[in-house]
């Protein structure tokens, strides 16, 4: 009864903090349209200048391979490898393709001819890609080019750019054909959504009611410690849903990425966690004496706990010590989930797993924040 | 009856000690007041008595309730003003109003009664956020909301702390209308001349009660000679007093200085003592509350 009292109060006083209704209208509109088109790991438009020391039909051939490969920007061909390099070293390009004098004739008489690329590194992913970009690129310049001679190719003096494979893999990308990072990235992307916005305004909660001095007031009724937190934490769950929901429409009539699995399934989870989340929020909130430690506290987890999820750089890949810390990180079940529902069509009972560690988080951190609102010093 | 009583109480924060062996009892429907400049530890005290604080040792009952074994019994049956205003700022004077009494399990309607007379001073503003009220308004809004579940036991924490003269009286007022209903009151003030609106009054100074009495006994128990004095160089009069061997204490006290000697001073022979340019015109007075306080201070 006193739960509906305070619940009211909390919806009152939201609804009269117009920077937090904002906000929450906003932010998550925000986040869809701009971030799934920033956040992205495959490299596009790597300029390339290119060295043409052959001069010949083939050479010829090969820069137009390059430049449609969709990858690449030709910036121009360049008389001789020491102005590519400059250019290279004042930002004016990223890369140089040097094709030897007798190139054509090696690839006639030879079976294959080497060809130099030099990448500017400095960007780690960007060179990596864009030097096997390059690769592919060139085994498949060859393979036409051989297959348009009708001669087969051979000869161990290949370069290794231009190496073809002798064994044919084809690959195929499951759950997302077209491997559209955008794709990848918005499962995800709910997320960082719910966690901002269920994560921090509960951490500024409390804390704020410490600042004006309102939680006196509070604490000297018999309102018990459980009532209070959730009447804290029922505001951000509600607001936490309507949030995620508007957020997958917006995927959906925006990048026209559906759930392949079941919504309930999803709706299930979203409720477990954002309950963690902001469980966690009030938990920061509880000990924090002001605003802005909980906002420094906040910002530091949130942090690690985004960089330690899967959202952006896969788990697997991380150090094993680091893996290990993945598993207290709630974020990683929760995109687990999203990814799993969304681009795999995962049912209930495949996220078993998932369900039990959500679970373990919302009654431990919940049992938390209740714990941990003092209503005596 | 009594209604609070604590005994030995002390409180310390890290090597400040806030409170020192405090010992006090009030009677039901007494209005009692705590009066002691800032710093004193009045704050430390109520929030003790309102179960907000653990003190280090002592103990504290509150209509027969230990404070500390049975808080949530307490919670029920007190209403807490803190010094600093604690309404929720963004809610208007009536949501404030109501989100109390349902807190507490109750409804405006059912106590409305206990706080009509106040509120009806409200009554225009009801729909006004509470941060928009002046100071005098806000203090009223906070007593009506810690009236409104029908306390036992009614704590103010300078409740009048910058209110105007004006609505400082109004409030002290209403005070004693509540006390005619059989209300507790424990209010405390920085004022020492509201300290002759409460039954009895308590003088604090660094954690310690320096005497419990009635505003009235305490000035009569004052044994000394008090006379004021007034001219245009109260500086150079003030360094005089101080310096002479008869003289116990000498402080300014408004636009005067008040001279404390021992009982049977002549005060005729003090005009040849005096150096002046202006004219000294010097009367014997009677003590307030606060020469007491500066008396017992001395001590």
């Amino acid at each position: 009864m006193a739960l509906g009292f305070l619940l009211a109060k909390e919806f009152k006083q939201f609804i009269r903090t117009p920077i937090f209704v904002g906000l929450t209208l906003v932010f998550p509109a925000a986040i869809m349209l701009v971030i799934p088109w920033i956040v992205r790991m495959d490299i596009k438009n790597i300029s390339v200048v290119v060295v043409d020391n052959d001069r010949s039909a083939a050479s010829s051939d090969f820069i137009g391979a390059v430049g449609s490969s969709g990858y690449f920007i030709m910036d121009g061909l360049v008389p001789d490898y020491d102005e590519a390099l400059q250019q290279v070293e004042l930002s004016l390009t990223d890369a140089v393709i040097v094709i030897p004098d007798g190139f054509e004739k090696g690839l006639l008489f030879n079976g294959g001819a080497p060809v130099q690329v030099s990448i500017n590194a400095v960007n780690e992913t960007r060179g990596t890609l864009g030097a096997s970009y390059l690769g592919a690129i060139c085994a498949a310049f060859s393979e036409d080019f051989y297959a348009l001679r009708g001669i087969a190719a051979g000869g161990e003096d290949v370069h290794a750019a231009g190496m073809r494979p002798s064994v044919e893999v084809s690959v195929q990308n499951r759950y997302n054909p077209m491997m559209d990072y955008k794709w990848f990235m918005i499962p995800g992307l709910f997320v960082i959504i719910i966690v901002m916005l269920c994560g921090f305004l509960p951490a500024l909660n409390i804390v704020g009611e410490k600042e004006k001095g309102t939680i006196e007031q509070i604490n000297i009724t018999p309102v018990s410690k459980p009532v209070f937190i959730l009447s804290k934490m029922i505001p951000y769950w509600i607001m936490g849903v309507g949030v995620l929901a508007v957020s997958m429409v917006l995927a959906y009539v925006i990048y026209g990425l559906a759930p392949l699995g079941s919504l309930l399934v999803i709706a299930a989870f979203s409720v477990i966690f954002i309950f963690s989340v902001s469980a966690f929020g009030l938990v920061v909130s509880n000990y924090s004496n002001n605003t802005q430690q909980a906002m420094f506290v906040m910002f530091f987890f949130i942090l690690v706990f985004l960089l330690m999820s899967g959202l952006l750089t896969p788990i697997e890949s991380m150090p094993g010590w680091i893996q290990a810390i993945t598993y207290v990180n709630p974020l990683r079940y929760y995109i687990e989930v999203m990814r799993g529902v969304y681009l795999k069509g995962a049912s209930f009972m495949d996220l078993l797993p998932q369900f039990w560690a959500l679970m373990a988080f919302a009654v431990a951190l919940g049992s938390w924040a209740v714990v941990s609102y003092k209503k005596q010093s | 009856m009594i209604e609070i009583s604590a005994y030995g109480v002390s409180k310390s924060y890290g090597r400040t000690k806030a409170l020192d062996n405090i010992c006090f009892e009030t009677e039901k429907g007494e209005i009692f007041g705590i009066i002691g400049p800032d710093g004193a530890g009045k704050t430390t005290l109520f929030r003790i008595m309102t179960t907000l604080m653990l003190a280090d040792s002592g103990t504290v009952t509150v209509a027969g309730y230990d404070v500390v074994k049975d808080f949530s019994e307490i919670r029920r049956i007190i209403g807490y003003m803190p010094g600093r205003f604690s309404l929720y700022k963004d809610l208007s004077v009536e949501e404030n109003l109501s989100f109390f009494a349902s807190v507490f399990g109750t409804t405006v309607e059912e106590n409305y009664h206990l706080v009509a007379d106040i509120y009806r001073q409200l009554e225009p503003f009801k729909k006004r956020r509470a941060d928009a009220l002046s100071g005098g308004m806000k203090q009223k809004l906070a007593l009506c909301c810690a009236m409104i579940h029908k306390p036992r036991v009614l704590f103010l924490d300078e409740p009048t702390t910058g209110v105007d003269p004006v609505s400082r009286k109004e409030f002290w007022n209403m005070l004693s209308r509540l006390k005619n209903q059989g209300v507790t009151i424990i209010v405390s003030t920085p004022y020492m001349d509201e300290a002759g609106m409460c039954d009895r009054i308590a003088l604090i100074m660094n954690g310690r009660f320096l005497k419990i009495e009635t505003p009235s006994n305490m000035l009569e128990q004052y044994d000394r000679t008090l006379f004021s004095v007034r001219s245009d160089n109260n500086a150079s009069l003030l360094r005089q007093f101080r310096g002479m061997p008869d003289i116990k204490s000498c402080y300014p006290f408004g636009e005067t200085l008040h001279v404390v000697a021992d009982k049977g001073f002549d005060i005729s022979s003090l005009h040849s003592r005096l150096v002046s340019s202006s004219p000294v015109l010097i009367e014997g007075i009677r003590p307030t509350i606060e020469d007491c306080f500066m008396e017992l201070n001395e001590k």
